[in-house]
């Protein structure tokens, strides 16, 4: 009725608790890689705070550190419960852990699989904070005598370079916000003046990028100004020049950024899911093929293992009778009167338990 | 007489061949640092070797290549040997081996040397390359269209944005040289007419500068046209406007990049010669003491280890009179008329007898 039953002899024993004991710090191994990771990705998020307006993408860098510190301990637990093992003297001590051990190191892998969903899923929340991040960014561009805001032409200007992008959707978003600050505004003149009053706010608007726009792969000299008059400029047309400018949004080029990076750590991530999976339990077995072993008369003959002693209904069944009637003692003793006809069936199938009852359970 | 003799137990013998055997290879592993550092200055260098003009200063990266490939060598061999060093019969099959290994590994540490300091002095030859190759490159920043310098406009622009520099020695270099093309010049325009024929060989001149030329820590938005003119742009003068454009030059800008690398390499190369040379110190002690073990016949006894058997003066001339007479072993006997079958007659007066050998001397006693 055991669930993937095994036999094991003191050798396949021994052995299994060598192969466990290098497995478990590979585990430790995979936990600091994931800790890196995790340190990683932070770092790469914080280096563009600037143009990003929340920060609900910064949990999955948060769960990866905290899983990978969790699994280094987790990892070092198992290494010396392995060799603690083959001691028949040692080794009732970790029994107890054992069953915390188990727990946790499941919460451990379902959080990696969290993490995976989660980067998925949080892009459509990235995206959204980036398209807010970086039209303050533009529009602000100008304020560089503004306290706070006085380096975010710096900012804008080296991420339009290192990315090679212009404005949030594309060069276009340049041409709605005033970018040059009123301080170098010659108001006298009279294209400024015919400028400001041609719209509602007042603001100086132009059909011209910042220079950080230019893409050093046009084979001319950079276009920054009166980019949509074909006259000003000799031999050029807008709507078919492309290499002028660079033609992909910022928005775009930091999400693609981002994704790259992490679909790269997806692959990592599985195989340590993996890792984890199968220390856990090849740990399972060492732990009952020992325990058998121990109750035999003799410690080095042949022994069980198995990952659960009962079939999976049996265990569920099992574990769901204990936690009610651990609930149960936290009750009052008026409302066990009330539901005595059913505890009373429930009693008799988790005899054992009540034995060690320290409240008299009402008899029916 | 000996220069620096120390004395060796047994216990110690075998203590410094341990020693020695992992510090051999802690010195391949330097040997293997030093070929990766020469690989790496190599690369350096040829990513901007368009910006380079034909010079020599490729020996400096090659010159560490081939070093570190024989110090991994050398060392490897020496880690086999001090590895059997421990066993005196194991010895035995090295023992003929050892000296001109040595001397050998003493001579490349001259090699290592000589690496070290070539690193500090390719700073003459790097500053001429860059100076030149900057120029042409300037020179041909409008030639987009013409195979082979096609790509120098992006190489220039990229190079002025990555090194926050501009021009060659500062941003007025722009100015002297025609950097747009004729293709995207209207040469109906009054203006351009008037441009090039403000010059002798017809070009277009501007005060004005590429865009990678900008700085980005200005507060105001980049000026590139009419740097020169104040009139020209509003609360604006070019006379103490600093953070408009890069000020520094882009030889300068490279050269501080080159010679930054190359001091680190260079301190890295001799912090390797001076382990190498204790290493080598650490192998010819252990030599010596064990071939004055296997003269003395007991291994296990004590032995006498040095540098050198004699001292200096001595040890420098046995050497060179060894030089001389390798030499002379093929030059001929000229006394005899070279034919050594001659029997020359003595010259002394004393005659002896026909063997002219001289009679015993008689003791006084009897």
């Amino acid at each position: 009725m055991a669930l993937l039953k095994m036999k094991f002899t003191q050798q396949r024993r021994v052995r299994l608790a060598q192969g466990l004991w290098l497995l478990s710090w590979l585990a430790v191994m995979c936990g600091a890689f994931i800790f890196c990771l995790g340190v990683y990705l932070k770092t790469e998020l914080l280096r563009r705070d600037e143009v990003m307006d929340n920060t609900e993408i910064h949990v999955v860098p948060n769960i990866l550190m905290m899983v990978g510190l969790a699994s280094i301990g987790t990892n070092w637990v198992a290494s010396r419960v392995c060799q603690d093992s083959l001691d028949a003297s040692r080794f009732p001590r970790w029994k107890v852990l054992l069953l915390a051990w188990f727990a946790v190191a499941a919460l451990l892998c379902c959080l990696l699989i969290a993490v995976v969903v989660l980067s998925y899923a949080l892009q459509g929340r990235l995206e959204e904070s980036l398209k807010v991040g970086l039209r303050n960014g533009i529009r602000f561009y100008k304020d560089t005598d503004v306290p706070g805001r006085c380096f975010q032409k710096e900012t804008i200007d080296h991420l339009q370079m290192e990315f090679r992008c212009c404005g949030n959707n594309n060069f276009k978003d340049w041409f709605e916000v005033q970018w040059v600050s009123n301080r170098y505004l010659d108001f006298t003149s009279k294209d400024v003046k015919d400028r400001i009053r041609s719209n509602v706010d007042g603001r100086f608007l132009l059909d011209g990028v910042p220079f950080s726009c230019c893409n050093p792969a046009s084979p001319r000299p950079c276009l920054q100004y009166h980019l949509t008059d074909n006259r000003a400029h000799y031999n050029y047309e807008y709507q078919s020049e492309e290499l002028n400018l660079y033609s992909r949004g910022c928005r775009q080029a930091l999400i693609d950024y981002y994704m790259d990076l992490m679909n790269s750590t997806g692959p990592g991530v599985l195989s340590v899911i993996l890792i984890q999976m199968s220390v856990l339990l090849s740990l399972r077995y060492l732990q009952t093929a020992v325990e058998g072993a121990m109750a035999l008369e003799n410690p080095e003959g042949e022994s069980e293992g198995y990952l659960l002693e009962k079939g999976v209904k049996q265990t569920f069944e099992d574990c769901k009778a204990k936690v009610l009637d651990m609930l149960k003692f936290a009750q009052v003793d008026a409302a066990d009167a009330e539901v005595s006809p059913g505890a009373a069936d429930a009693e008799k199938t988790v005899d054992n338990t009540t034995e060690k009852a320290a409240s008299p359970t009402p008899a029916s | 007489m000996a220069v620096l003799r120390v004395k060796f137990t047994k216990t110690k013998r075998d203590k410094l061949a341990q020693v020695l055997w992992i510090l051999n290879w802690i010195s391949v592993v330097t040997g293997v640092i030093l070929f990766s550092l020469g690989l790496f200055l190599k690369v350096e260098i040829n990513k901007r070797g368009e910006l380079m003009a034909e010079r020599d200063i490729q020996y400096v990266p090659n010159m560490l290549i081939a070093v570190g490939l024989i110090a991994c060598a050398i060392n490897f061999l020496g880690g086999k040997i001090c590895y059997d060093c421990v066993d005196t019969t194991k010895f035995l099959r090295w023992k003929l081996i050892m000296l001109p290994y040595i001397i050998c590994t003493f001579f490349f540490t001259f090699c290592v040397l000589v690496g070290a300091l070539m690193c500090y002095s390719m700073h003459g030859e790097l500053e001429e390359s860059l100076d030149l190759g900057l120029t042409e490159a300037m020179r041909f920043y409008k030639d987009t269209d013409t195979p082979g310098r096609c790509f120098l406009k992006r190489t220039v622009d990229l190079l002025q944005i990555h090194f926050q520099c501009c021009g060659n020695n500062g941003y007025k270099d722009w100015f002297q040289i025609q950097w747009i093309s004729n293709r995207y010049l209207d040469m109906s325009q009054k203006e351009v007419l008037n441009r090039l024929r403000s010059n002798v060989e017809g070009k277009y001149l501007m005060d004005g500068v590429p865009f990678s030329c900008c700085n980005t820590n200005s507060p105001r938005p980049c000026i590139q046209q009419q740097i020169t003119n104040n009139s020209a742009h509003f609360n604006y003068e070019h006379q103490t406007e600093e953070l408009n454009l890069w000020m520094k030059g882009c030889r300068q800008a490279l050269l501080e990049y080159y010679v930054h690398i190359m001091q680190s390499i260079g301190l890295a190369v001799l912090i390797t010669w001076l382990f190498e040379l204790s290493v080598l110190t650490g192998v010819r002690y252990l030599q010596t003491s064990l071939e004055n073990v296997l003269r003395q016949g007991d291994p296990n006894s004590e032995s006498d280890g040095w540098l050198l058997e004699n001292s200096f003066m001595e040890t420098a001339r046995t050497n060179l009179n060894i030089i001389k007479s390798l030499g002379k072993n093929n030059q001929i006997d000229t006394s005899n008329n070279g034919d050594p079958n001659i029997n020359v007659p003595s010259t002394s007066k004393a005659h002896y007898g026909p063997d002219n050998v001289p009679p015993k001397q008689i003791t006084e006693d009897s």
